[in-house]
């Protein structure tokens, strides 16, 4: 608190990024948050933004009507204050600088969050997923496959978790052999085995060639991932990256795998691009995305020049190409990049994915994230900018794999258990630090920081709200009907995520939504269902067989309950002409009141505190 | 000449059929003077594909070895392949098909021969007419009154027989203010809004030529519109240069000093031949599957078509906002005012009014602002995508209304009453049908041809319960509120439903589309027709049921 030097200032103006409304109200600063509070009595409307949320605080230079503060957000909201007095405004501001930049572990507030739950709850809560378990469910460890405990004390490599499983051919010296060989000792391990073909999709770093060196160890750990799957005689190696940024890691003592030294692999570059290319193809796109009245064609060149797009292809590519591999050849895939944990991790969960149905479940895609993200150290606190910021290390890695998910719900709007809120839900909440998963780039590291004794888990938080991620649609018949997914790489399939990067620019959005509307319906009928059975019950406490009782219920018995208030009416008003910015009649409108406030979808703009 | 004689081979055994996503098919073809007739061999259960000549586009011939490949590409932007045997028949057939495909008259035209079992040609066509919309229309009866000032169609060729028009205004000074209008189109009322009686009028471009001639009597007619309120809109849908360069040619605007009470506010639009080289240069992106990310939004913004979507959008949402906020009435032209001008009008109704959006009142819309408001049909749809015939007067003005519409669904998915495949079957109705709806380019032409009298009418038909049932959006719920779309480059789609309909994409979406009727229909069926009761009364209702089988058990 003793950063905070004005907690309150009233008469600010909001400002809305694309029109020339503006609403006034207070801005409260707290230990947590910056809150907006609207003035207006009637749709006071309330913004919550989350300190760890904010990635820059600019202050413009002074005008007629005050002093122009600019937050942006990593969950892409761009808030404008204009703050009539300057010192205020100076106050808030320095203030902003030292609660956005925590210096410890300790400030973030996953730490001090409390959602009024007992030890038990939380202890529960982060038991919900268990890694163990889902190796079980996928047929591990086998005759061919067992859990080691080489990297128990994380001596053998300190960014992966304790649990790794690797062929039983895998010696103990081949396995530090072959760590030793690979960049950060992140040796050849299983992550996801496909079971009906025994084929397995290994991850690893890149190796330590140079130019010519090799590793006894190293290529024996491939052979022996060969031999554990018997439909194949060869695995295939992708290295996702580019042939060129391979190639240069070379001269830096890494590199690839040469196939004259590894016996029966397939080497094979799929060119997706560095950590630097995406965090600067995002900003180019959110440049383009954040641009007043901006036209058709800028919109669309600005997509295109961004690249943004042309990346999450790759991605997907890869994904697809590794998903082929397994289930049509039945072949094993080992995944690496240079370091092994963002295209890797890219790669194997969305192939992953594709493979398998369960991943496509809400439970399935959280352990999808805890086993590939989480735990195989995706660096998270570097990526995502928790703490200590070095710029160069920050990448939307983990967002675009989000997004790939997102463009194959488009595909198969029937194959997901959740909806994109779901999705868009878990990137909040991967910048928010309020739940301790996300925090720190290792399971060791977790370990370290006690977060299953200090912070909360965000599965937990997630289920207990899972009505609000179903996806009405999910048919789990079609689930089994297609266990793979095949989708088109068409580039129409591509499309800009609005709900994601627009996500809190409200005007944009579609007034009212077909999926919340089915939502609802079902909501009702299962109510319905619900106060049926229950006098069903009743009934069959009198002793009354219930069959009679169905033509004497008069038909319309059963009908809507009201609509909760997120429902389509209200958001019809909400849409109106000054968001649109139609037309340049300036001045003439200005009179006018505007109708209520749009309540916005599900999962977005809800902060919960 | 008779149509048959463009046939010399009528009949092709062994012929196989490629349509994408399909297995190719062996089976006869046959030609007939409107169709093309595709049955497979198969014995039962035959499958049969019948197309209207009049639907292809364009066909490509190709030869391989002693027969030969004919590539049909249909307005409804389907591609089929023919394997032909024999290199005579194939050729025969494609000048049969490129003869029969093109035809000029419109009485040869097929609708003048479709005569289902199930239809009678006697009876009224079409939905409305002028008198009866102005009947129904209570709030125009004040101000407003029906003009037949052009029965015989000689003041203004492509108007219907009768207008609506400002009461105090008599049929001389529409005449005099006719000659000053392009085409004659003198200001006619569109649309009366509900809430505050403000209007909607279009025109064509006044004939004001390099020396700022004027008219008084269409000064004095739009005088009238606004009667006494201070201000009125105009909204010329050229840019400002463009209109001035308009009176080069003897076209024109309305200047300031002699319209004094009219603001006018130019919005450019694209119109003709671009509008149309957009559309095929778009579907020829949609047809590529080759395109790398980069190269798919390049073409796509190259085409320039979601650019129309924008601008048509926003300038109806700009007409809306004069009449529904600003409370102004307004007056839409742009030259001809046969085409954006419709496109502008109808739109801004679509947003304002909720009797527009329900499956009745949007066929109305459409037969009043386009088909008797004289959009030149028969012109503008004469070649769609594929076609590498010399354009003409060709512009997909109407489809551009569709997708506009689409867009407005897809923003609004529970206000519209009808669905996505109403439009689409219009999209393909506009360019190739059975029905007489869309023939000619004017009321005029269409009283000559005798198409009342000769053709079934496609709205009534669409209307009938059966047929409407297919149309019908299962989550509409009307509201009275005007529904103003975001026109965001960011909320703007293609709309694959129509541009990508012939992919495996489309199957998905098929398959979502039914998921999402099933959970309607089912819910519908548990809740009962009455929905507007709460659970409140549910559970009351309920409870009474349970009380009175309580009663009997006493009874019992």
């Amino acid at each position: 608190m003793e950063h905070i030097r004005t907690p309150k200032v009233e008469q600010v103006k909001l400002l809305d990024r694309f029109s020339n409304k503006s609403v006034t109200g207070t801005l409260h600063l707290t230990a947590t948050h910056l809150i907006f509070v609207e003035s207006n009595s009637t749709s006071a409307q309330e913004i919550w933004i989350l300190h760890h949320h904010i990635a820059s605080v600019e202050k413009l230079s002074l005008t007629t009507s005050g002093c122009p503060l600019l937050i942006q957000c990593r969950n892409f909201r761009l808030v404008h204050f204009v703050i009539p007095r300057e010192r205020d405004c100076h106050d808030i501001y320095s203030s902003l600088l030292r609660l956005l930049r925590p210096v410890s572990y300790d400030e973030l507030y996953a730490f001090s969050y409390n959602p009024k739950q007992n030890d038990q709850e939380r202890e529960e809560g982060w038991q919900l997923i268990d890694l163990a378990a889902e190796f079980e469910r996928m047929g591990v460890p086998c005759d061919q496959w067992q859990l080691t405990d080489v990297n128990r004390e994380y001596k053998v490599c300190k960014t992966y978790p304790r649990d790794l499983y690797v062929p039983i051919t895998a010696s103990k010296p081949i396995i530090v052999g072959s760590s030793k060989f690979r960049s950060k000792g992140r040796f050849p391990v299983l992550t996801y085995f496909y079971q009906e073909k025994k084929a397995a999709v290994c991850r690893c770093s890149q190796p330590l060639s140079g130019f010519s060196a090799r590793c006894l160890e190293d290529e024996h750990m491939l052979q022996a991932i060969s031999k554990a799957n018997h439909n194949s005689r060869y695995i295939y190696v992708m290295d996702t990256r580019p042939k060129l940024n391979a190639l240069a890691n070379r001269a830096a003592g890494k590199g690839y795998e040469n196939e004259d030294n590894y016996s029966n692999i397939r080497f094979q570059f799929v060119g997706i691009e560095n950590i630097h290319v995406m965090r600067g193809s995002l900003q180019k796109l959110l440049e383009v995305v954040g641009t007043r009245s901006l036209s058709m064609t800028d919109y669309l060149v600005g997509l295109e020049n961004s690249g943004w797009l042309r990346h999450i292809k790759a991605i997907m590519d890869a994904a697809i190409f590794l998903a082929k591999a397994v289930t049509v050849e039945g072949a094993s895939v080992l995944v690496h990049c240079s370091d092994g944990w963002d295209r890797t991790a890219q790669v194997c969960a969305l192939g992953s994915l594709l493979m398998d149905p369960y991943y496509r479940t809400i439970k399935g895609f959280m352990v999808l994230i805890e086993k590939d993200w989480i735990s195989f150290g995706h660096k998270f606190a570097d990526r995502c900018d928790q703490l200590d910021p070095d710029p160069k290390e920050v990448s939307p890695i983990f967002t675009q794999f989000l997004e790939c998910v997102w463009q194959l719900t488009e595909q198969f709007p029937q194959a997901f258990e959740f909806s994109e809120w779901f999705l868009i839900q878990i990137h909040e909440h991967v910048h928010s630090c309020q739940f301790g998963n996300f925090l720190g780039n290792s399971q060791r590291q977790r370990e370290d920081l006690q977060l299953k004794e200090r912070t909360y888990s965000l599965w937990a938080h997630l289920l207990s709200e899972k009505q609000n991620y179903l996806n009405p649609l999910f048919s789990p018949s079609v689930a089994e009907s297609h266990p793979v997914l095949e989708p088109s790489t068409q580039a129409y399939h591509f499309k800009f995520w609005r709900n994601m990067y627009n996500q809190y620019d409200r005007s944009m959005h579609p007034r009212q939504s077909i999926l919340k509307h089915v939502l609802t319906l079902q909501e009702s009928k299962r109510e319905l269902e619900g106060t049926v059975q229950a006098l069903k019950t009743k009934l069959q406490k009198f002793g009354v067989s219930t069959s009679p009782l169905k033509p004497q219920t008069p038909p319309r018995e059963r009908s809507l309950p009201p609509r909760p208030h997120t429902g389509g009416e209200r958001t019809v008003e909400g849409s109106s002409a000054t968001e649109n910015g139609y037309g340049e009649l300036m001045g003439s409108f200005g009179s006018k009141n505007e109708p209520g406030v749009v309540t916005l979808e599900f999962g977005v703009a809800r902060m919960t505190c | 000449m008779e149509l048959s004689e463009h046939i010399k081979t009528a009949n092709v055994e062994d012929v196989t059929l490629r349509r994408p996503f399909h297995p190719a098919l062996r089976g006869t073809l046959c030609v007939t003077s409107h169709h093309l007739l595709f049955s497979d061999r198969k014995d039962e259960a035959s499958w049969q594909l019948l197309i209207l000549l009049k639907n292809i586009d364009a066909i490509e011939k190709r030869a391989v070895g002693s027969s030969g490949t004919i590539t049909i590409k249909c307005k409804d932007l389907l591609v089929l392949q023919l394997e032909i045997p024999g290199m005579e028949e194939c050729l025969n057939i494609a000048s049969s098909i490129e003869a029969l495909s093109s035809l000029e008259s419109v009485t040869e035209m097929y609708p003048f021969f479709y005569r289902p079992s199930h239809l009678t040609l006697n009876g009224p066509w079409g939905l409305s007419s002028t008198e009866q919309y102005y009947k129904q229309t209570e709030r125009l009866w004040d101000r407003w009154r029906v003009s037949t000032v052009n029965s015989d169609y000689s003041v203004c060729p492509s108007y219907p027989s009768a207008v609506i028009v400002p009461r105090e205004v008599d049929d001389d000074k529409l005449i005099h203010s006719a000659r000053f209008r392009q085409g004659g189109r003198f200001p006619v009322l569109s649309y009366c809004h509900h809430r505050n009686g403000m209007v909607i009028m279009r025109s064509s471009q006044p004939l004001t030529g390099a020396n700022k001639k004027r008219c008084k009597e269409d000064e004095l007619l739009l005088q009238a519109v606004i009667d006494g309120s201070e201000l009125g809109y105009i909204i010329d849908l050229r840019s400002a240069q463009q209109a001035q360069q308009a009176r080069m040619t003897g076209g024109g605007f309305e200047s300031k000093s002699f319209y004094s009470h009219w603001k006018r506010i130019h919005r450019h639009h694209e119109r003709g031949k671009v509008v149309q080289e957009s559309l095929i240069k778009l579907v020829e992106a949609c047809s590529d599957p080759s395109h790398s990310v980069d190269r798919w939004l390049s073409k796509l913004e190259n085409s320039k078509w979601l650019s129309h979507v924008h601008s048509a959008l926003s300038t109806a949402g700009l007409v809306v906002e004069c009449v529904e906020r600003d409370g102004h009435s307004v007056l839409v032209h742009g030259s001809e005012g046969t085409d954006n001008t419709l496109l502008v009008s109808s739109l801004a109704q679509l947003i304002l009014d909720p009797a527009s959006r329900t499956v009745t009142g949007f066929l109305c819309l459409l037969e009043r602002e386009w088909i008797q408001a004289g959009h030149p049909f028969q012109q503008r749809c004469a070649h769609s995508a594929y076609s590498h015939a010399r354009l003409k007067q060709e512009c997909p003005i109407f489809l551009l209304l569709l997708d506009c519409v689409w867009q407005v669904w897809r923003q609004f998915p529970l206000a519209l009453e009808f669905s996505e495949a109403l439009l689409l079957r219009l999209a393909q109705e506009v360019y190739a049908s059975n029905y007489g709806t869309f023939l000619c380019n004017s009321e005029q032409e269409r009283c000559a041809a005798g198409v009342k009298e000769n053709t079934h009418c496609l709205f009534q038909s669409l209307l009938r319960p059966d047929i409407e049932e297919q149309y019908l959006n299962p989550l509409y719920e009307p509201t009275d509120l005007a529904i103003w779309p975001s026109v965001h480059p960011q909320s703007l789609q293609l709309w694959t439903g129509l541009f990508l309909r012939w992919t495996e994409y489309a199957q998905n979406m098929e398959e979502a589309r039914e998921e999402v009727w099933s959970i309607v229909k089912e819910h519908h069926e548990q809740a009962g027709p009455d929905r507007t009761n709460n659970t409140l009364s549910t559970h009351c209702d309920t409870l009474t049921s349970f009380e009175n089988l309580m009663d009997e058990l006493t009874i019992l």
